[in-house]
Order: C-alpha cells, then sequence, then structure tokens
C-alpha cells in the first residue's frame, strides 16, 4: 500500500495578537492545530510571560520564591530583573494587593505602580486584577486609564464584570483576556457579549481557565482543543482568539509543588517536582492550543522554551 | 473501512436460520455493523467471509500486548483522534533505556529503580512499565548475559529487547521468548532475519524505518512474512518531526483505515536535560504514542508523567469516582469526628490520604456528586444542605456515632447554617478550605 500523508486543510485561521510598543510581540495567527506547520502555517511561536506580584509573594512556595527573594519586595525591581536577567519576552503583573481579602489596595495606587513598572521596562505587560469581580471592575478600569495607549493585555474580564473592562480596554487601545469557567459554551457567549459592544474581535485572548497537571488539566485540555477545531474546521469567528493558559497560579499552589521529599519520599526531590510539574502542564496546554503563557519558575520557562524550539 | 449492515449481509449465508439467535440474516448484519454482536454466533458463514469480514472489523489500530502476567501492558485499539470524542483506550507505555555497555552496578541500580517505581494516585497504580534493552556493545553474548540478568532480576517486568543485529536479537529473545518481549530493531536490511525471529519465538515485533511510506512498505513485508504482531517506529526523534509523524500515522490509521501503519507507535524522548525529556514525553502521551522510551526514570519525573497519562486517558463523559458510602479511616470509635466530602476519586483519595496523615481515626462520609469536586458539586446544586442532611439522616451513621457533630469542607462553608436547620439536633463544623490543612485541624479538634 503506498502511503499518502493525510494532511488536513482548514477553513478557518486563528487571529494574530500583537502585545507591547516597543519590543513588540506576536502570537497566533496559524491555520492548523498547534504546532502542525507541515500542513499549514505557524507564523509566531507562543509567547511565556513572567508572573510578578504588586506585593511580597507570601504564599508561593520555596522553590519559586526563593529564585525571586532579593527582587520581590518591588514589582518594578522585579520586573526589571525579568526583563533584563531572565531575558523574558514578557511580564504579567497580578494586582493582587487590590483583592478585598488582602491589602485592599484602591484603584489610584494599583494605577501608578502599573505606570511605575511600564515606565520601568520596553517588553509587553499583561496587567490582571485580583480575580475579585467587583473589585476588578474599577481596579482594571483604573489601570486601563494609566497604561493607555501602550498596547497591554488586560484581564481578566468575566460574565459578572466584562461591561466596564472591555469598555476600558477599548477606549485606552489594550487586548482583553475573556475569561469563563471550562466550557465551550461559556466561553464562546463571552466573546460575543464582549464583540457586541463593539470591541474588536481580533483585540480579544480567550482563557478558558486553567487546571493544574493532576487537579483537572485534562478538562482545560479538552476546552482548548475543542475550541482550536471550532476556530478551524467551523471557521468560527467567536472561537478564534488565541488562548491564554494562565499555568503559575495553579501550578504552584496544589501539594506536589509544596510536599518535601522527606514527607513523600516516593515523589522524589521537591525542587525538580515543581519546576517539572509546571513545565509539563505548560507542555500540554501548548499542544492543546495555548498561544500565550504565564509562568512562574525561570527554569520551568527555559525547559518549555528548549521544547518550544523543538516544535518550530 | 468499515462495512455497512447490507455489505455485510451480502457475504452472510441468507438462509435466516436463526441459530445466531436473530430472526433473520439482514437482523444479525445490521448488528454487527453497530458491533454489537460477533461473527461467531453464525455457524454456517464461509471462510471466505470470515476472513474479508475479520479485516474489516479488525480495530484501526491493532491491539498488542507485551509481557505476561498482571504486568502485562496492552496498547493499540485506539479509535479517535481526540479525547474529548470518546475515552483514549489502552494508556501509553513508559520504558526506561538500559544499555549493555553500562556497568553491571549501573544495570542493576535502573532495574531497582523499574521495581520500586511504583506509585498509588487516585486509586491507580502506576509504575514504568517496561524495560528497553538496548544493543549499544553489538556483543551478543553480553547482550544475552544482560537480558538474562534484568529477566530475572525483574521477572514480572515487560521487556523491549533493541537491537538490530539478528545474531544478538536471536539468543536474547531465545533466554526470554516465555516473557513475550518486543523484538526491536527490524529495518530494510534485516527484515527477514528478525521477522523470522519474531516468528519463532511468537514475539511482537518494532520495525523503524525513515518516512512513512518506507515504514508501511516493510510492515507489510513483516506481514506477508507471518508476524501480525507490529510495533512501529517512524524514525523521527525531534518534536517536530515526532508530532508530524505520529499525527499521520494516527490519521491514516483511523480516519483511512490504512492497515499498514494501523499499529501502536514507539517514540524515544530521551534528553540530557532531564525536565525537556519530560516535555518530549508530554509529546508522546499527549499525542499518540503507545511507547515512550525514557533515559531515566527520576521519581519527579515519574510523578508527573503518570499523572498526566491518567489525565489523558480519563473517560470525559464520567469522572472517575469512588463509592458512595461512610468509610471509616483508622480504628474510628464513636466519639471519633465525622467529615464529609463528595465522591469525586480525586477529592476522595487526597482528603482520605490527609485524614490518616492526621493520625486522628475518623469517618469520612462520602456523598454521591456523579463524581463532581466539592465546589464543582455545590455550584451545580448537588452538594447541597438537604442532599446532605437527607444523605447523613439514611445513611444510619446517627446510630453508629454518640456525638452528633459534621465536619465540612471549608469551601462551602456557607452551607453550615441551612445544614444545620435540616438536621436538628446537629452542629455544623466548618474544617479547613484545603485539605492539607486537615492534619492540624483534626489534631487540635481531638486535642480539646
Ligand atoms: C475541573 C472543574 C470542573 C469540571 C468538573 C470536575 C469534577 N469532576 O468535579 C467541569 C468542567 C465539569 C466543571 C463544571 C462546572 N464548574 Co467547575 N471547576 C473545576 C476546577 C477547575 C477544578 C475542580 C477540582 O477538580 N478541584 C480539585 C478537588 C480535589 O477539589 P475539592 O473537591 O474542592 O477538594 C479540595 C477541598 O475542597 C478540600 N476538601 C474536600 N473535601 C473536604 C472535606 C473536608 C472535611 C475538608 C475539611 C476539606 C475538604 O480538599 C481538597 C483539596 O484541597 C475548579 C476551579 C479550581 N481550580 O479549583 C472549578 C470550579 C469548582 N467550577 C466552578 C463552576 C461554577 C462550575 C460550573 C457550574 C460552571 C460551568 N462551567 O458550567 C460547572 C458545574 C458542573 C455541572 N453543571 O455539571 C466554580 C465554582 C464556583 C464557586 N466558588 O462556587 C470553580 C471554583 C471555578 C471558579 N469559579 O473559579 N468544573
Ligand atoms: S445463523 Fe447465520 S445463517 Fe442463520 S440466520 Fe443467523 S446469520 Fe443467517
Amino acid at each position: 500500500m503506498a502511503f499518502a500523508a493525510p494532511k488536513e486543510t482548514y477553513s478557518g485561521k486563528v487571529f494574530e495578537v500583537v502585545i507591547g510598543t516597543d519590543k513588540a510581540v506576536a502570537f497566533g495567527g496559524e491555520n492548523v492545530l498547534p504546532f502542525h506547520s507541515f500542513e499549514g502555517n505557524v507564523p509566531h511561536r507562543p509567547v511565556i510571560a513572567y508572573e510578578i506580584q504588586d506585593i511580597p509573594p507570601d504564599d508561593w512556595p520555596e522553590t519559586v520564591k526563593k529564585v525571586y527573594g532579593s527582587v520581590s519586595g518591588d514589582p518594578v525591581t522585579w520586573a526589571k530583573y525579568c526583563q533584563d536577567t531572565l531575558n523574558a519576552k514578557a511580564i504579567a503583573l497580578r494586582l493582587l494587593s487590590t483583592h478585598p481579602d488582602r491589602e485592599n489596595r484602591s484603584p489610584e495606587d494599583a494605577a501608578k505602580t502599573v505606570k511605575d513598572v511600564l515606565s520601568a521596562i520596553n517588553i509587553p505587560l499583561i496587567i490582571l486584577g485580583s480575580n475579585h469581580v467587583e473589585k476588578d471592575s474599577s481596579v482594571l478600569v483604573a489601570v486601563s486609564e494609566a497604561a493607555k495607549d501602550k498596547n497591554c493585555v488586560i484581564g481578566k474580564a468575566q460574565e459578572g464584570n466584562y461591561k466596564t473592562i472591555a469598555a476600558a480596554a477599548m477606549a485606552n487601545n489594550h487586548k482583553l483576556i475573556a475569561m469563563s469557567e471550562l466550557d465551550i459554551n461559556l466561553s464562546k457567549q463571552l466573546n460575543i457579549l464582549i464583540t457586541q459592544m463593539g470591541f474588536d474581535k481580533e483585540k480579544l485572548i480567550t482563557d478558558p481557565m486553567c487546571s493544574a497537571l493532576g487537579y483537572g488539566l485534562e478538562y482545560t485540555y479538552s476546552v482548548m482543543e475543542r475550541i482550536r477545531l471550532a476556530a478551524l474546521t467551523q471557521n468560527d469567528a467567536t472561537m478564534q482568539p488565541p488562548m491564554l493558559a494562565d499555568v503559575g497560579m495553579y501550578v504552584w499552589k496544589i501539594k506536589e509543588t509544596q510536599a518535601s521529599e522527606a514527607e513523600l519520599p516516593a515523589w522524589g526531590s521537591l525542587e525538580e517536582r515543581g519546576i517539572t510539574w509546571e513545565a509539563v502542564t505548560a507542555a500540554s496546554l501548548l499542544m492543546s492550543g495555548a498561544e500565550l503563557l504565564i509562568m512562574r519558575h525561570p527554569d520551568a520557562v527555559k525547559a518549555v522554551e528548549k521544547f518550544i524550539d523543538e516544535l518550530m | 473501512m468499515a462495512l455497512t449492515g447490507v455489505e455485510i449481509f451480502k457475504l452472510l449465508p441468507k438462509t435466516n436460520c436463526k441459530k445466531c439467535g436473530h430472526p433473520t440474516c439482514l437482523a444479525f448484519a445490521m448488528k454487527l455493523a453497530q458491533r454489537q454482536a460477533s461473527l461467531d454466533a453464525c455457524p454456517d458463514v464461509s471462510e471466505e467471509a470470515k476472513k474479508i469480514l475479520g479485516e474489516a472489523s479488525a480495530p484501526p489500530i491493532r491491539p498488542i500486548t507485551i509481557g505476561v502476567g498482571d504486568k502485562a501492558v496492552k496498547m493499540g485499539e485506539e479509535t479517535v483522534l481526540f479525547r474529548h470524542e470518546k475515552k483514549f483506550v489502552n494508556p501509553c507505555v513508559f520504558a526506561v533505556e538500559i544499555n549493555d555497555s553500562m556497568s553491571d552496578e549501573e544495570i542493576n541500580k535502573m532495574v531497582d529503580d523499574v521495581l520500586s517505581s511504583e506509585i498509588d494516585r487516585v486509586g491507580q497504580k502506576l509504575r514504568i512499565d517496561a524495560i528497553f534493552v538496548n544493543n549499544v556493545s553489538n556483543d551478543a553474548g553480553r547482550f544475552e548475559s544482560v537480558v538474562m540478568a534484568i529477566a530475572s532480576k525483574a521477572p514480572a517486568v515487560p521487556l523491549i529487547i533493541a537491537t538490530n543485529n539478528p545474531d544478538a536479537a536471536m539468543v536474547a529473545v531465545k533466554a526470554v521468548a516465555d516473557k513475550k518481549p518486543l523484538l526491536y530493531g527490524a529495518n530494510e536490511s534485516n527484515v527477514e532475519a528478525m521477522a523470522n525471529i519474531a516468528k519463532t519465538y511468537k514475539t511482537s515485533l518494532g520495525v523503524t524505518a525513515k518516512g512513512l511510506d518506507a515504514l508501511s512498505i516493510l510492515t507489510e513485508k513483516i506481514k506477508g512474512l507471518g508476524v501480525d504482531d507490529i510495533v512501529v517506529d517512524h524514525g523521527a526523534r525531534s518534536a517536530k518531526e515526532i508530532l508530524e509523524a505520529n499525527t499521520y500515522i494516527r490519521r491514516a490509521a483511523i480516519k483511512k483505515n490504512f492497515k499498514a501503519l494501523g499499529y501502536p507507535v514507539i517514540n524515544f524522548a530521551q534528553r540530557d536535560d532531564r525536565v525537556l525529556e519530560s516535555l518530549v514525553a508530554t509529546l508522546g502521551v499527549t499525542k499518540y504514542a503507545s511507547i515512550v522510551v525514557l533515559g531515566s526514570i527520576e521519581k519527579w519525573k515519574n510523578l508527573a508523567l503518570f499523572t498526566l497519562r491518567q489525565n489523558i486517558y480519563t473517560d470525559p463523559q464520567v469522572p472517575m469516582q469512588v463509592e458512595q458510602k461512610i468509610y471509616k479511616i483508622g480504628e474510628p470509635t464513636p466519639e471519633s469526628p465525622l467529615t464529609i466530602t463528595t465522591n469525586f476519586s480525586l477529592t476522595y483519595f487526597i482528603v482520605s490520604g490527609e485524614i490518616e496523615n492526621s493520625k486522628v481515626p475518623c469517618r469520612l462520609a462520602v456523598m454521591d456528586c456523579e463524581g463532581l469536586s466539592v465546589l464543582t458539586a455545590w455550584a451545580a446544586g448537588k452538594f447541597t444542605a438537604s442532599k446532605i442532611a437527607q444523605f447523613i439522616q439514611e445513611s444510619g451513621i446517627e446510630n453508629e456515632i454518640k456525638h452528633r457533630e459534621l465536619i465540612i469542607p471549608g469551601y462551602v462553608a456557607i452551607l453550615s447554617g441551612a445544614i444545620e436547620d435540616k438536621l436538628p439536633g446537629w452542629k455544623v463544623i466548618v474544617g479547613p478550605r484545603e485539605a492539607n490543612g486537615i492534619p492540624a485541624f483534626l489534631r487540635s479538634k481531638v486535642s480539646q
């Protein structure tokens, strides 16, 4: 039997998104499944952003906290360290201190932090709220204004707060993350609602919600795969924004990245276990369709970059 | 390509004799087409029809088993390209490479690592499934003695005998033929000799070629030589090429029913950088490998890869769940605490593990929530105050314990008042949110 390569061509294509100004980066743009450059066009590699916070990462486990020990006291120093020493291509600043159960800092405080960080770096910035639905709607409006025309990514708009956040992102020329909870229909619906407000669908990034290896990864994996197939095979424009995997925050809170080897000898070295857990979670979501990743440990980022090198 | 009912009907005796238990041959043909009946049920079917139907009804990827006994591993039989369509069937095999030019000491150490690799996760026992013994020395005598040493030290672990030298293959396979190893290393220049060994000792045969066209020609040739159980290596080693070749093979088998590549695929993930190796293995697990060969098996890497494989191979329709009942942890007395959670396997195993860690004897009431986690079940209206109250009342637990205190997960603290309303006489205590807070919580509770 002669073998004929069963190539697939698709009617749809993922939108290409460019973020940042000085050292802008692009992701998305492919018209095939992830890394299927053998049958179509994969113009860009996925982008990994380093996650930083506006307050010291007290609740990060030691393995990853210690990496930033000398810089994490201040978001500006932290951001510069990621850019200059770790060669980050982008930074994701999480404004955790604005959460009402934390320091409950004001939107004005958050806006100042964002301005300070932006003036210290020239790589793209992703600005994330504290994931408190009400508070985020005021915080993310203030920071969108503070970062006007810097072509940042603002996130995350959810069902309960997308209106104000999308309006602010639109008025100040930013990209926007739309997050829903592990359901392809909810994800589609939110993208529709946001574009109905006049928000350009080509400026959206879909976050179908991440989960860590061993803690629901298969749900994120399959939702992403289904979204990507809908974008390509059905040419469904509401499913064509690139996808985000917010990996670090889910990985570095589970037991596998925290329990010591003394406690669980069968699990092996804690340090490598944590790094590998983050890298494997990220790699599997790359295989299912993520183009933008947010990660924490530099060694995990490096391993995933090498993996991408091999895949491109 | 699968045959339709009518096409099958044309091959049946058409006597409507009913011996198959169906009123007509046509009815039986329809059941066969839906794979709800087996051809054996018709005693009168011709040999020729059997052959045609047998081939048409064979799964698009041939099932292959290596090893014998409890630890034998089955591969192949996949039916879809994407896991949301239908459960992936046979989890890929992790094999570690041991090469015969390593010292005996090193080899011993690696075999020990394989033997101690088993981990219990969410109720499943997971381990490094096989050893890939590579004839790097190219010395038949050395190879034979290494294979025998490994087989005697790890008699239950399936073996992959890797060599492209038929003399070495012959002696090594002969030594462990009763263990049903996979002989890997057939290629264009040795195919007759290798197929002959596989046939003589009834082992499966791993074949490699550069390019899928050459590979399919070789598998056809091997089949012609009388070996049916084949594992294919497309020769790709970089992540990019592996993805391409694995994807083409899986598509050709599933969508085109291309028999010449309808076999399990073996991938090689070995890298000096061990974290990168884990990621190449991740590619294999997610994208269609049936065997992933690793260069090392550190415990941390195993845990991550076993977990990934478990995630990818779970049924997308039915979450893994445990039975609804009141589990005893340690030896609880009528005074011991009573805790409650949902029947999602992951939740149950995490929570029961932490209760065990606390060393406080305890009862854990596990409520059927269709396999959903605590918060998901709560959000879906399955872990509600009235359902919890009903479950506690009907469980008969009130006759077993003296107190009336129920410890609920911290994430559903909001339910505490409503449960007390629906369970007169009971007091609800809100436990910690995360399970890792359970040991400290239970210890302080019983010391009060
Ligand atoms: C995977 C997942 C799903 C899967 C289901 C997986 C499953 N089998 O349950 C799917 C995709 C089906 C799903 C669906 C939904 N989900 Co959901 N899902 C998740 C996700 C990502 C992980 C859940 C999980 O597996 N957790 C791991 C297990 C082990 O956690 P657990 O059971 O809670 O147990 C922990 C603790 O509670 C504690 N614990 C457990 N028992 C006990 C007992 C005692 C005594 C104590 C002290 C402690 C304790 O210990 C455990 C470990 O620390 C979470 C978000 C997240 N990352 O947590 C959202 C989440 C639970 N889902 C949510 C929602 C809203 C939904 C949906 C309603 C939305 C939708 N998409 O339609 C549906 C509802 C389901 C339905 N209608 O059928 C929300 C719940 C919101 C809320 N706060 O109530 C969450 C929190 C997402 C969010 N908003 O951030 N979901
Ligand atoms: S046993 Fe065979 S011949 Fe008889 S009815 Fe069934 S299919 Fe037809």
